[in-house]
């Protein structure tokens, strides 16, 4: 029977496979997919659909972006925790949502939904980075 | 498209799909998981219910 203390002590001294690079990168682009290349299909899916449908839900709340040059320290925390969706955030700055409305007031939900869709999917981009290096099956 | 989620939703949506993301990252098995991920909605959940009586008896 394997060790698991010796196999994450390997893994630890063994130099960063293509894998352990590539599954982060794809991860924090396109979330899940992280999980998915590297076959956890149905944890790949679960992150992607709960990462993305917080992130929707988020725009669909009149939510607003924040973006990198925000001047105010909040702003910044705001503008790392949505940078954190990746290809979500890409795709919002390019088509201009995310504007918010005052109007609404469930706007600042929205804000905030979105914030933690792009932590949460930090989170995934670590479990999928501690997978590939065999940290984590 | 505009969405309006009251608060309780919104917490409820919000619990759930944290919980997911919580639970695939947070354990190895499969079945603890969906323990842990069981546990974080229903702490969540907990948490806005406990907050919302302590603000009602607050505001009395």
């Amino acid at each position: 029977m394997a060790n698991p203390t010796a196999e994450k002590s390997k893994a630890q001294s063994e130099p960063l496979s293509m894998m352990a690079v590539l599954a982060p990168a794809i991860g924090w682009l396109i979330p899940g997919a992280g999980h998915m290349i590297q076959k956890r299909w149905i944890r790949g899916l679960l992150l992607f659909v709960s990462v993305a449908t917080l992130f929707v839900l988020g725009l669909a709340m009149q939510g607003r972006i924040y973006k990198a040059n925000g001047g105010d320290i909040l702003d910044i925390l705001g503008f790392v925790g949505d940078v954190g969706a990746g290809g979500l955030y890409i795709v919002t700055m390019a088509a201009d949502w995310g504007q918010g409305a005052i109007a609404f007031a469930t706007a600042d939900y929205g804000t905030k939904f979105m914030i933690v869709a792009g932590l949460l999917n930090f989170i995934a981009v670590a479990d999928a980075y501690h997978i590939a290096i065999g940290k984590k099956q | 498209m505009t969405i309006t989620l009251n608060h309780f939703s919104a917490a409820a949506v919000f619990a759930l799909f944290a919980s997911i993301v919580f639970g695939i990252t947070h354990r190895e098995t499969t079945r603890d998981m969906v323990r842990y991920g069981l546990y974080c909605f229903a702490m969540f959940l907990g948490g806005v219910l406990v907050a919302g009586w302590a603000m009602w008896i607050l505001r009395r």
